[in-house]
C-alpha cells in the first residue's frame, strides 16, 4: 500500500489561517454574540487543519470497494473532524444560550468586568489599605471617578450597587 | 477473543467512565423523582469510587490497557489505568462522592439562596445537577484513563460543556457574567487542544500517546518543541498557570459552594495531570521548555498567592490560593526527575482534598454567617466551634503547618529542588517557601477576621449548623488527615507511579505488549487492513 500524499493544499492552508484569523478578531469583542462567531470561525479552521492533517483525498476508505492500486483517504482524520464538529456545534448552542440569557437580564451580551475585580483594584488606585470599608457615602463619588479614569467600565446599575455596598 | 473469563481486572478500567454516564442518563429520565435520583447518583459515585480504589491495588504490579472498540492499541482507543490514573481516579472519587453528599445534605443543590445577595434566584432547574455532575465525573475519569490524546480532548469537552452548566446554574446576573468569562477561556483553550492534536497527528500520524512516544523523538526538534508548547499552553489555560490564569480567580466564586468545590479541587488538576502525562510520557527529553515551566512555577506561585493576599472575600481569597498552589505541582512536574515527579503527584492528592474541603468549609461559613466577605464575617469560633475546626485544619494544611500532607509535599519539592542545584531551583525553592509563609498569612488573616474579630449583629447567634452539609466536610478533611497518617505508603506509591511515568518504557510496552510498534511504518499497514481507528 502506498503511503499518502501528505503535502497540504495551499488553499486550504490559506483558508485555515484566515478563518483562525478572524475569529482571533472577533473573540476579542466584548458582546458574546461576536464572540460566539469567533469561536465559530476559529472552531471551523481548526476543524479544516485536522481536515488537512489528513493528508489529500483519496479513494473512499472502505476495505475491498475499492481497487488496491488507488490511495485511499486518510479515514483517522475525518473520523477526529467529525467529532469535533459535533462538540463544537453543541458548546455553539450552549454559548448562544448564554448571549440570550445575558440579553434577558442586561439588556445587552456584553461582558462585564468583575465588581469584586474592580473593588479590590480601586482600592489600589486610592493607595487605601485594602481591608477597611472605605466605600463609605460621602467618598463613593470619588472613588467612582477614578476608578473610571483607571479601568474599563462597560457596565450596568446592578453591577454597581453591589461593588459599593 | 477467545473464550476469557467473563470477569477480569481489566472490566474495573472502563467502570469509571461508564458507570457515571449510565447514571446520568437514568437520573435525567428520572428527573421527576428527586430521591430516586439522590440513590442513584450516590450509588454510582460510590461504586466508581470503589471500582478505582480497587484499580490502585491491582495496577501496582503493572498497567492494565483495555481496547474500548475492539481494535488493538495504534488502530482503536485504549484506555491506559496506570499508578498515576488509578490514584487520581480514587482522590477525586472520594471528593465527587463528598461533594455530592454535601450537596444533597444543602437542600437545594442548584442555588445558594443567600437573600442579601440580591439576584433573582427564580425557576432554578433543579432536574439536572444530578446529570450534569455525573458527566462532568465521567469527563475527568476519562481523561485520567485515557491513552489516547484524541481521546482526551473528548474527555476535556465533556467536562467543560458540564462545568459549563454547572458554574451557570439558575442563569442569575453574576453567574451569567462569571460563565462567560469561564466558557470562553474554557472554548479557546479548547480550541488550542484540538489545534495541538490536529498538528500532532500532521506530524507523526498518530493520536495514541504510547504510539507518540516512540514517533515524537523522531521528529525534527524544532517542530517537536512547538507541539509540545502549544499543548502545554492549551493544558496550562485549563490548569490556571500563571500568564493565563486570570479567568479562574473570576470565574470560580460565584457558583454555588459544592460546584466551587469541585472545580477547585479538581478541574484545575485534570489540566495538571494532562500536563504530567505528556511531559513524561511524551516528551521526555529535557530541555528549555523544562527552564520555561520552572519560571512559570515561580510566577504563578507569587503572583497568585499575592492576589490571595489582597482579597477580602473567602471564596476569592481561595480562588488565588488555588492558582498559587498549582505552581508547586508544576515546580515538580518541570524538575523532571523522579523524586519531583513524586512529589507533584503526592501534592496533586493533597491539593485536590485539602482545597475541596476548604471550599466545603467556606459554603458552611456562608450557610451560618451569610456572606463570604471577611467584612461581614466575626465571632464564628464563639458561635461555631465546630466550624472554626474544620476550617483551621485544612487552612493549616494549605500553608503546609508540619507534620501534614501539605509539609510533606513540599518537603518532598523542597529536597528536591535543592538536590537540583541550579540556579532557577533554587529560586523555586526560596519562591515556595516564601509562598508557603503567605498562604498561612493568608488563611490567618481570614481566620482572624472570620472566626476571631467580634461577630456583626446581623449574624444569629443560636443556629445549627445543617448535618448534612457538615458530616461531608468533616469527612474531606479527615479524608485529608489520612493523607498525613498514611503519607509513608502513598508516597512510596507516588514515586512507584513517578519511575514508571519517567522510565519512558513501561507506558509503551503495555500498550504494545509484543514491542512491534517500535519503528515506523507498520502502523500504516496495521490501518489499511483493520479500516482505520474508531474515534468516538
Amino acid at each position: 500500500m502506498t503511503v499518502l500524499d501528505t503535502t497540504p493544499s495551499l488553499a486550504l492552508v490559506i483558508a485555515v489561517g484566515v478563518l483562525c484569523g478572524t475569529g482571533v478578531y472577533l473573540l476579542l469583542e466584548r458582546p458574546l454574540t461576536r464572540v460566539l462567531l469567533g469561536f465559530v470561525l476559529i472552531g471551523n479552521g481548526v476543524n479544516l487543519m485536522l481536515v488537512v492533517a489528513g493528508g489529500r483525498a483519496g479513494a473512499p476508505p472502505i476495505v475491498g470497494n475499492s481497487p488496491a492500486s488507488e490511495r485511499m483517504s486518510d479515514p483517522l482524520a475525518q473520523a477526529m473532524v467529525l467529532t469535533s464538529i459535533v462538540i463544537t456545534l453543541a458548546l455553539t448552542a450552549f454559548v448562544l444560550a448564554m448571549a440570550y440569557r445575558s440579553w434577558q437580564m442586561h439588556g445587552h451580551d456584553e461582558v462585564a468586568d468583575d465588581v469584586e475585580d474592580r473593588r479590590v483594584a480601586r482600592h489600589a488606585a486610592l493607595n487605601a489599605p485594602a481591608f477597611e470599608d472605605a466605600d463609605a457615602a460621602e467618598t463613593g463619588e470619588t472613588l467612582d471617578e477614578e476608578a473610571a479614569d483607571v479601568f474599563d467600565d462597560v457596565d450596568d446599575d446592578e453591577d454597581e450597587t453591589q461593588g459599593a455596598r | 477473543m477467545t473464550t476469557e473469563p467473563l470477569w477480569s481486572a481489566a472490566t474495573l478500567v472502563p467502570l469509571p467512565v461508564l458507570l457515571p454516564l449510565f447514571a446520568a442518563g437514568l437520573t435525567l429520565a428520572l428527573h421527576r423523582f428527586p430521591v430516586a435520583q439522590r440513590v442513584i447518583s450516590v450509588a454510582a459515585l460510590a461504586a466508581t469510587t470503589a471500582a478505582s480504589a480497587a484499580l490502585v491495588v491491582v495496577v501496582d504490579s503493572g498497567p492494565i490497557v483495555v481496547d474500548v472498540g475492539g481494535w488493538a492499541a495504534p488502530v482503536g482507543i485504549d484506555l491506559v489505568a496506570d499508578r498515576l490514573s488509578a490514584l487520581m481516579l480514587t482522590v477525586s472519587g472520594v471528593m465527587l462522592l463528598c461533594v455530592l453528599l454535601y450537596s444533597l445534605g444543602q437542600g437545594v443543590p442548584e442555588g445558594d439562596e443567600i437573600p442579601d445577595k440580591g439576584q433573582r434566584v427564580a425557576n432554578l432547574p433543579v432536574a439536572i445537577f444530578h446529570p450534569t455532575y455525573l458527566v462532568l465525573a465521567a469527563g475527568v475519569a476519562n481523561a485520567f484513563l485515557t491513552g489516547d490524546l484524541f481521546n482526551l480532548y473528548v474527555g476535556f469537552e465533556i467536562l467543560l460543556a458540564a462545568s459549563s452548566v454547572l458554574l451557570t446554574l439558575g442563569g442569575t446576573a453574576e453567574r451569567i457574567r462569571a460563565g462567560s468569562v469561564y466558557v470562553i477561556v474554557a472554548l479557546v483553550a479548547s480550541l488550542l487542544l484540538l489545534a495541538a492534536i490536529g498538528l500532532i497527528y500532521a506530524a507523526t500520524g498518530t493520536v495514541n500517546m504510547a504510539q507518540l512516544a516512540v514517533r515524537l523523538p523522531e521528529i525534527d526538534p524544532t517542530v517537536r518543541v512547538a507541539l509540545q508548547t502549544l499543548l502545554l499552553l492549551a493544558f496550562g489555560i485549563k490548569a490556571a498557570i500563571f500568564p493565563v490564569s486570570a479567568w479562574l480567580p473570576d470565574s470560580y466564586p460565584t457558583a454555588p459552594a459544592p460546584v466551587t468545590a469541585v472545580f477547585a479541587g479538581l478541574l484545575t488538576k485534570v489540566g495538571v495531570y494532562s500536563i504530567l502525562r505528556t511531559q513524561t510520557v511524551l516528551f521526555p527529553q529535557h530541555d528549555t521548555v523544562d527552564q520555561v515551566l520552572l519560571v512559570l512555577a515561580l510566577l504563578t506561585m507569587i503572583i497568585g498567592i499575592l492576589g490571595a493576599v489582597a482579597q477580602n472575600d473567602l471564596k476569592r481569597l481561595l480562588s488565588f490560593t488555588l492558582v498559587s498552589h498549582i505552581g508547586y505541582m508544576i515546580f515538580g512536574v518541570a524538575l523532571a526527575s523522579e523524586a519531583g515527579t513524586a512529589a507533584a503527584i503526592y501534592y496533586v492528592v493533597h491539593h485536590i482534598s485539602v482545597q475541596t474541603a476548604l471550599f466545603l468549609v467556606v459554603g458552611l461559613v456562608e450557610w451560618r454567617g451569610g456572606s463570604t466577605s471577611l467584612d461581614r464575617l466575626g465571632g464564628l469560633a464563639k458561635l461555631a466551634p465546630g466550624l472554626a475546626i474544620l476550617f483551621f485544619i485544612p487552612a493549616l494544611n494549605l500553608g503546609g503547618i508540619p507534620p501534614m500532607s501539605g509539609f510533606l509535599g513540599k518537603v518532598g519539592l523542597l529536597t528536591e529542588g535543592v538536590a537540583d542545584g541550579s540556579g532557577l531551583a533554587w529560586a523555586l525553592v526560596v519562591g515556595s517557601v516564601v509562598t508557603s509563609l503567605l498562604t498561612l498569612y493568608a488563611v490567618v488573616k481570614a481566620w482572624n477576621k472570620a472566626f476571631w474579630q467580634t461577630a456583626p449583629p446581623e449574624i444569629e447567634p443560636h443556629v445549627a449548623l445543617p448535618r448534612g452539609m457538615v458530616w461531608p466536610a468533616g469527612a474531606l478533611v479527615a479524608f485529608g488527615l489520612m493523607l498525613t497518617v498514611a503519607a509513608g505508603p502513598l508516597y512510596g506509591y507516588a514515586e512507584r507511579a513517578a519511575s514508571a511515568a519517567m522510565d519512558g518504557h513501561t507506558y509503551v510496552d503495555a500498550v504494545f505488549p509484543g514491542g512491534s510498534e517500535r519503528g515506523t511504518g507498520e502502523s500504516v499497514e496495521v490501518a489499511d487492513e483493520t479500516g482505520g481507528g474508531d474515534h468516538p
